[in-house]
């Protein structure tokens, strides 16, 4: 197992940092997460086209730079922090790692090259109203001749995606489909969301047409472990921004004559924030590097990450806020676009207490 | 010359070790062919004991020694610290007089920092040391001090100016523990052990030539003495039991642990005792209770965490790269874990937790975690002085005006007592 990054990587994390920090200033989330989309295509052309950055994870032969989740997780964490509104979690997480799961050599031919090259926009449509992500809770039927019935909610990015990835109940059990975005049937309704720079979609399915992808069993499970880690290093970088980001603010703000950062009160704080940032950096770095080596306890390390990051996050989020006092509590400073965003990303696959009891599960055997 | 990299050390490690160790030596005797090799503290001068070798390469040194189970030098205890600092402050003298005896641990020491009036503020000291002929003379207390009772030798911060401010009127001695002037009692803890003496420091004689550095300069060395007790602060919890091989040198390695190892015989307890916590709940079937599942995945969740966190230090370290904060928080860390093991090991006991000895689960370990974890957030600086350094040394946030450095030390107020 490693423990540090190597100096490529280092080198990427730094090129990564500055062009989103020029490419993707905070005014540009506030811009796009105004639009019913959320993100545009020509900003997330323009994004990939320097960097590459759908590519990441997909394999050379299917277009892509055929590297590790660790790699992708420098990229997660780096937008996590920055903050980036764009469809790229749904698209390389999500739909990527589905069709690398599942697919055969030929539908990854088919969906890969795409989605490599910035042109595809995919996500993954697995939860339902009921808000499990757990595969069980399936409810949305897939016929023999592969037409889909029923419904699907809190799909990330689901109203903009060229093409969604279906976990559906087919005739030989649980299963992935593909389905394209416009396909006639579909209904896709933008949900109103607490965090705007993360766009969740309800879609209805009446006899839309789909094409299998491959089993789900087995598959879904490690699809939502990878998403887990992944998740996890996007959450650990905002937790970081926004440590730095009040940190930053301590040593300007001056109350009774000196800055609030010379206060113990503010620096006990700090050091906690620093505390909580660390362990969820080297839990989320612990669990790409397991994914890369292909650990055999990766589940009970994805959920561990997963839960070390949601509760630091959070913590850090709501320090963040009280830092700043009363202008952390208006709509002007950036801090709450960051509590939105440690909200939604508790919640989304599985918050804290649903990936500790994962880990039980696992344990108590 | 040989290039020096991991594989020339090994190899020239490897072949010493297989051409000299011979378990059924005395342990004092091996020790002096460390010493005379240099492949002890191989990091040492060569001058004084070593090879000169660059840090990062000791710990192949050290599998090396693993590999073939060979005894290394005496290292645990205050010893070490002693040693590094005669290395960084001390005269030739000392290095001559003392470095060899503290590698076969021959000589036992320990250090005379804490007063019972500064604990957090070690540089409030106020033990007095006056020069009186041609002898300094020493008076005061000191506390917390680990097997005064058996040290040869002392660390000792005094107080030699008291016109002086706060740290430049310090100074730093080797002091002989074995002379009347010099009274130690043990403290006891509330968790029942004694792991530590009350030094009474009476008219005590320190010879001229067993001043560290400077008069005045004992702040500067005492820095050198903490800054190791924090490197090896993990290295004492995890020390080892030793073998159970039945040759000489295994056999006096295991009393020489067994000795120094004493008053630490409640320091795994007082870390929380993570491992016990999944078999504790097995045993008792707390393992079902939904509540008891959560604390225990959190406190699994800092655990392991933490420990990734120590491993990315180490590596850093390793790499020679500069250390980011990773570095800085393995002291704090293990107080909300072993905080957060007691909590989770009383969820699991219930009603047993009101119990100790031998009427309490595990012959009374359990009760001794609860009673033993105070003293990690305690003992080698308080959480609170943690969090000071890591705001200020980590983060850079101004540090808090003090009212004692600006003016004659001994114009600064001292505990009020009523």
């Amino acid at each position: 197992m490693k423990f540090s990054f190597s100096s490529e990587q280092e080198e990427f994390r730094s090129n990564l940092r500055r062009f989103l920090a020029d490419r993707a200033p905070i005014k540009e989330t506030r811009r796009l997460m105004e639009l019913d989309a959320g993100w545009e295509r020509a900003g997330w052309k323009a994004l990939n086209a320097e960097l590459g950055l759908t590519a990441v994870r997909i394999p050379e032969e299917y277009g892509g730079h055929g590297f590790g989740f660790s790699e992708l997780c420098i990229v997660l964490e780096e937008m996590g922090r920055a903050l980036v509104c764009a469809p790229y979690f749904a698209t390389t997480v999500l739909a990527a790692g589905a069709i690398l799961l599942a697919g055969s050599a030929e539908r990854k031919a088919e969906l890969l090259p795409g989605i490599a090259a910035g042109d595809t926009i995919a996500t993954l449509a697995s939860a339902e109203d009921s808000g499990s992500w757990d595969a069980a809770s399936c409810t949305l039927t897939a016929s023999a001749t592969g037409r889909l019935n029923g419904h699907k909610s809190f799909v990330l990015d689901g109203h903009t995606a060229d093409l969604i990835v279906v976990l559906a109940r087919g005739p030989s059990g649980l299963a992935f489909y593909t389905v394209d975005g416009n396909a006639s049937g579909l209904t896709r309704r933008l949900l109103k969301t607490m965090d705007a720079t993360r766009k969740l979609a309800r879609l209805e399915f009446n006899d839309v047409e789909a094409t299998l992808l491959g089993s789900a069993e087995g598959t879904y499970d490690r699809l939502m472990t990878e998403a887990a880690v992944c998740l996890s290093n996007e959450m650990a970088g905002g937790a970081e921004r926004l440590r730095e980001d009040a940190l930053a603010y301590s040593m300007m703000r001056m109350q009774f004559g000196k800055p609030i950062a010379s206060f113990q009160s503010m620096k006990h704080k700090a050091a906690d924030m620093l505390l909580d940032v660390e362990l969820a950096k080297s839990a989320a770095y612990y669990a790409a590097a397991a994914l890369d080596d292909g650990d055999a306890d990766i589940a009970v390390t994805a959920s561990l990450a997963k839960a070390c990051a949601s509760d630091a996050y959070s913590q850090t989020a709501t320090h963040a806020i009280q830092i700043h006092g009363g202008i952390g509590f208006t709509w002007d400073n950036d801090t709450h676009l960051w509590y939105k965003r440690a909200k939604s990303s508790d919640v989304l696959f599985g918050d804290a207490f649903y990936h500790r009891e994962n880990m039980m599960k696992h344990w108590a055997a | 010359m040989t290039e020096l990299n991991e594989d020339t050390v090994r190899a020239e490690c490897r072949a010493w070790l297989e051409a000299n160790w011979d378990p059924n030596l005395g342990l004092v005797e091996w020790r002096h062919k460390l010493a005379e090799s240099g492949w002890g503290n191989p990091h040492w001068p060569s001058r004084w004991y070593g090879r000169d070798l660059p840090v990062g390469l000791v710990p192949v040194v050290k599998e090396e020694f693993a590999r073939i189970q060979a005894i290394g030098p005496a290292e645990a205890g205050i010893r070490v610290l002693a040693a590094a600092t005669i290395l960084a402050h001390g005269t030739d003298m000392h290095k001559e007089k003392f470095l060899l005896r503290i590698m076969t641990g021959e000589d036992t020491w320990c250090q005379l920092f804490s007063e019972p009036g500064s604990g957090s503020d070690v540089a409030g000291a106020v033990t007095r040391a006056e020069m009186r002929g041609n002898q300094w003379i020493v008076n005061g207390q000191k506390v917390w001090t680990t097997s005064a009772h058996k040290a040869h030798w002392g660390l000792l911060l005094a107080r030699t100016d008291w016109d002086a401010k706060k740290h430049a009127g310090l100074s730093y001695f080797i002091i002989d523990m074995k002379q009347p002037g010099i009274s130690v009692h043990p403290l006891r803890q509330m968790n029942g052990h004694a792991s530590f003496n009350q030094v009474f420091i009476t008219d005590a004689k320190v010879e001229p030539e067993f001043l560290v550095s400077e008069v005045g300069n004992g702040w500067a060395v005492t820095t050198t003495t903490l800054m190791h007790e924090r490197r090896g602060a993990d290295g004492l919890r995890t020390w080892g039991k030793g073998s159970t091989r039945p040759e000489r040198a295994y056999e006096e390695e295991r009393a020489e642990i067994a000795t120094t190892m004493e008053p630490y015989r409640w320091y795994p307890q007082r870390a929380g005792r993570v491992d016990l916590v999944i078999p504790r709940a097995k045993e008792t079937g707390k393992i079902a209770d939904p509540v008891v599942r959560q604390e225990i995945a959190k406190l699994m969740t800092m655990s392991k965490a933490a420990e990734w966190t120590a491993r990315r230090a180490r590596v850093a370290q390793e790499e020679g790269r500069p250390q980011g904060p990773e570095g800085s928080l393995g002291k704090l860390v293990s107080s909300n874990i072993a905080r957060a093991a007691a909590r989770v090991h009383t969820q699991i006991s219930g009603v047993d937790a009101l119990l100790t000895g031998d009427d309490s689960p595990m012959n009374g370990v359990i009760a001794e975690i609860l009673v033993s974890v105070p003293a990690t957030s305690i003992a080698g600086g308080t959480d609170e002085i943690q969090r000071n350094i890591i705001s200020e040394r980590v983060l850079k946030m101004p540090r808090e005006r003090t009212g004692d450095t600006d003016k004659p030390f001994k114009d600064v107020p001292r505990n009020i007592v009523a």
